[in-house]
């Protein structure tokens, strides 16, 4: 009986029963990786049906043999061995012979991949990573809060260059956007919120709407938001390329404290610039929403006077309160996660990303405290 | 002018345990560097030549033992305490670790800037005197990005040298330069060594370079999880008790031939 397997780039298994009973496999040809792919199932079939017969495989008219071929002689030799046969390599030639002994598997056991850790295992090492994870929080917020109060108390020891240098980028850069931004929901809101006052006749009212959602709440959030987007994630990719480079390391054997020399001067940056951001988004708002106020059919000097009856001083400066706060936040997360950002470029990756979330996520649940606490006291 | 080894010890490393997390890298190294002594740690991969150095510079804090940099425990110190040792040494990191946003003369200047009340001018022209020191006149206002690999070492090794410090730490020099450049740099620290007196503790597995600069050699092993060997190269080559090491410093592999 021979079956007869081939391989279009020139590699032929022929499978016979010699007169004894043993089982033959001729191989004849290239076997590279492609010509190997292609014989591989029918050789190994072959292998197997063996069983306890004794297999041998007549390599004498092979020319070529890369790793693949191979591995694939040390396979049927593995199969052959588990069938329970004897193995016979004949006329392979000798510099091939030495090439198929270095693939072949190697007698000595391997040892299983250890098992998964259990339930009970991942759960307590996930709660003593959120414990590290909450000490290295409250340690990083105390060093922070420390070289802030020795900045205030010796201002020389502030890097004004760098942090003018970041409060540029930081508020200048994001200027256009912000105000881009703010315009653009000024406009959305003043729409939306016309709408179901028209039922009411009431769309006077839109300009009432729109300063105390935009001075008090909207002007902050957003400009904090965008903030995150674009410093809180420049500022982990920064320090954490700094961290990747051993720069951070270099900074402490030259005994300057990482925090004060790159916290420092970001937060206290962003600290100022948000405020400033907060107010572009909100007067942008105003603009945007005094234009859709004009198309109704009302006069500019009716949308003034409303806001100013509507708005009281507090409503402004709770919101620059609160615009600082979220600057100091935002900043304090982007240089925490880079700070604690690993080895290699994906760990800065992973650290930027999550600089934008916990940004974000700080930045609202701060919002609710305001929110809360501006409810209790009646402001 | 030969180089003057005095037989007091700058450093004195006792039985320190270091590693990662809950892993032991090396368990009770203790050695001392003498002062003026170019000090070579060395070993193969993973046997943590880098974590001793980090170790010694105060950037970890081994599980147990201590390191005494001209009589002070770095291990314990805090506050204004670690800042007097820190201001005796001065690190030139694996990839020179200079501050990207920085010229070359800003870098160097940093350290002064932050430790001194010396006049700008005067920062200016130390600085420019330390790149002079290590060969880099006219590279003051390029930035580490528009330099080779080789140059920003040594700019690293200039910004080291910012405070002069007694004792000077490298993290493998030659890691990744081109043997010309990598010679070049050992000329750099042959006569640092000569000339300033600076004690040398450096990194490396660059054997080219331990002949040529090393008076004392230490080798680590991480099998035996410590020092398997100390002496000059020499002795080590010739009279090593492990042969490994012998060969080692013969530069051939376990058939004996010598490699290239």
């Amino acid at each position: 009986m021979t079956t007869a397997t081939s391989s279009r780039r020139g590699a032929v298994l022929r499978t016979t029963t010699s007169e004894r009973g043993d089982r033959v496999l001729e191989l004849e040809g290239r076997l590279d990786a492609s010509s190997t792919a292609r014989l591989w199932r029918d050789a190994m079939a072959a292998a197997r049906a063996a069983g306890d017969r004794p297999l041998i495989v007549e390599a004498g008219a092979v020319d070529y043999c890369d790793g693949a071929g191979a591995a694939l002689l040390a396979a049927i030799e593995e199969a052959a061995e588990q069938g329970g046969g004897r193995f016979e390599l004949r006329g392979l030639r000798e510099d091939l012979r030495e090439l198929v002994a270095l693939v072949a598997p190697s007698r000595q056991e391997v040892a299983p991949p250890p098992p998964p850790p259990s339930f009970i295992v991942r759960l307590g090492r996930s709660g003593i990573q959120t414990g590290r994870d909450l000490h290295r929080l409250v340690s990083f917020t105390g060093e922070a809060v420390i070289a802030l109060a020795s900045v205030i108390r010796h201002p020389r020891r502030l890097r004004m260059r760098d942090t003018v240098a970041i409060a540029e980028r930081a508020g200048l850069g994001a200027m256009p956007i912000v105000v881009g931004v703010g315009f653009l929901l000024g406009l959305i809101l003043a729409f939306q919120g016309a709408i179901p006052m028209k039922r009411f006749a009431a769309e006077i009212f839109v300009a009432d709407l729109l300063g105390l959602s935009m001075l008090r709440e909207l002007g902050p959030l957003m400009a904090a938001i965008l903030l995150t987007a674009r410093s809180g994630s420049a500022f982990a990719a920064e320090i954490g390329t700094m961290k990747v480079n051993e720069e951070i390391d270099a900074l402490t054997t030259m005994g300057l404290e990482p925090v004060r020399f790159l916290v420092v001067p970001r937060v206290l940056a962003a600290m100022a610039v948000v405020p400033a951001l907060a107010t572009a988004t909100s007067l942008s708002g105003l603009l945007g929403g005094l234009l859709v106020y004009r198309s109704l059919g009302f006069p500019t000097v009716t949308f003034i006077n409303r806001i100013v009856d509507m708005v009281e001083p507090f409503d402004v400066i709770g919101g620059l309160l609160k615009a600082m706060v979220f600057g100091i936040l935002v900043a304090g997360v982007g240089c925490l996660r880079g700070i604690e950002t690993g080895h290699g470029a994906q760990a800065v990756g992973l650290s930027t990303t999550s600089a934008v979330v916990s940004g974000i996520v700080a930045i609202a649940v701060a919002d609710g405290l305001f929110a809360a606490m501006f409810y209790v006291l009646g402001i | 002018m030969s180089k003057r080894i005095e037989q007091e010890p700058i450093i004195r490393v006792e039985d320190v345990v270091a590693g990662y997390g809950d892993v032991t890298i090396f368990e009770n190294v203790s050695f001392e560097v003498l002062r003026g002594e170019v000090f070579v740690i060395l070993g193969g991969s993973g046997c943590g030549k880098s974590t001793l150095l980090k170790n010694m510079i105060g950037l970890y804090r081994p599980f147990s033992g201590h390191v005494e940099i001209d009589g002070e425990d770095i291990v314990s110190a805090e506050g204004a305490a670690r800042l007097r040792i820190l201001r005796k040494i001065g690190v030139m990191y694996q990839q020179g670790a200079l501050f990207g946003s920085m010229t070359l003369l800003e870098n160097i200047e940093l350290p002064m800037e932050e430790f001194t009340d010396l006049p700008r001018e005067a920062m200016h022209r130390i600085a420019s005197s330390k790149l002079k020191l290590v060969q880099l006149e006219g590279t003051e206002h390029r930035f580490p990005a528009e330099i080779s690999g080789g140059m920003r070492k040594r700019a690293a090794m200039a910004r080291a040298m910012a405070l002069d410090p007694e004792i000077l730490f490298l993290d493998e020099p030659s890691a990744g330069l081109d043997p010309i450049t990598s010679a070049e740099l050992d000329d750099t620290i042959s006569r640092l060594a000569r000339t300033l007196g600076i004690t040398f503790v450096i990194v490396t597995h660059e054997l080219a370079s331990i002949y040529k600069i090393a008076d004392r050699v230490i080798m680590l092993d991480k099998e035996k999880k410590g020092i398997v060997a100390t002496g000059t190269p020499v002795e080590l080559r010739d009279h090593c008790e492990i042969a490994w090491v012998r060969r080692f410093f013969r530069r051939e592999t376990a058939s004996g031939e010598v490699a290239a």
